[in-house]
């Protein structure tokens, strides 16, 4: 990695994963990790509104190419970026999807800087599955 | 209970349908005639890891699917029927009874203009629509909390 891909603290700033869903699922949550973090350039939002699933699949695939990642983070099982994704990663050994992915999702990941990005979107998986929890009403995180 | 829904979606199964559709209706099975996918083993588990395990979803061609819709509609549970083009929500109109249409979703492509938020179509898919709908009663909606888009408005261009 160049010096001008990273930060002082040492943060890469290529992009190093992409996020896609319904909506504005991907910006929204590329924005709140920016926020959060400064480290949004990390993540490349993709947006498939009024797009056929072929053209979904040719966006996503681009997107990819261009930045040469090997990660893609989605909103939702049955979502047609996942299905899109599912065909993607067909056959990619070294690619990682992770349908689901939310905001502690995501926060992980980019600060995982030490590992491979399939290895941190793995991490990052479990670790947003782990930060989703029920309160009140007399449960046990009440 | 019965085929709650015909719909014509070149997404086939997608958030609109599992989610939006399917909590709603209380759908127990998805009915998904589509030549290509029914005929390609890994089209289907792609489209049946998108669904919940209690969602069950079965595969057909056209032809076939002309021959089992009766039992379909005798199954105990809510099941809704997916097409990806009119062509062949068509022939199930035509041989099997089909008489309610829903267009949820046709997107963008090439030739296509668009006439509603989630409906793009090429002026033949135009006139296969409106010969569809002298035959069933066609209405574009593409969630439950929408309001019915006539075929006349659909066309038109005119979403309320």
């Amino acid at each position: 990695m160049s010096r001008s891909e990273e930060r002082s603290s040492g943060a890469p700033t290529a992009p190093r994963a992409i996020v896609a869903g319904h909506a504005e699922f991907a910006a929204g949550l590329v924005s709140a990790v920016q926020q959060i973090t400064g480290r949004g350039d990390q993540l490349i939002p993709v947006s498939v509104a009024k797009l056929s699933v072929e053209d979904i699949e040719k966006l996503l695939r681009t997107r990819m190419q261009e930045a040469n990642v090997r990660v893609i983070f989605t909103d939702l099982q049955a979502g047609s970026c996942t299905m899109a994704s599912r065909r993607i990663l067909r056959g990619m050994d070294d690619a990682v999807l992770v349908a689901g992915a939310n905001l502690p999702t995501l926060l992980d990941f980019v600060f995982a800087e030490g590992r491979s990005p399939s290895e941190a979107a793995r991490h990052a998986a479990e670790r947003g599955k782990a930060a989703i929890t029920a309160h009140g009403a007399g449960g046990e995180g009440a | 209970m019965t085929l709650e829904l015909y719909r014509i979606d070149d997404r086939l199964i997608h958030g609109q349908v599992v989610v939006g559709w399917g909590q709603p209706l209380d759908i127990g099975f998805i009915v998904l005639v589509d030549d290509a996918v029914a005929t390609s083993d890994w089209e289907q588990e792609l489209y049946r890891m998108g669904v919940p395990p209690e969602m069950e979803v079965y595969f057909h061609t056209a032809n076939d699917a002309v021959g089992v819709l009766a039992k379909y509609r005798a199954d105990p549970r809510h099941g809704l029927l997916l097409t990806g083009d009119i062509a062949t929500m068509r022939r199930l109109v035509d041989n099997a009874g089909v008489r309610a249409v829903n267009v949820g979703g046709i997107h963008a492509g090439v030739g296509r203009t668009q006439r509603l938020r989630y409906v793009f179509l090429s002026l033949d898919e135009e006139r296969q629509l409106r010969e569809l709908g002298t035959r069933a009663e066609v209405t574009a909606r593409d969630v439950p909390g929408a309001r019915p888009v006539s075929l006349n408005d659909l066309l038109a261009g005119d979403e309320p």
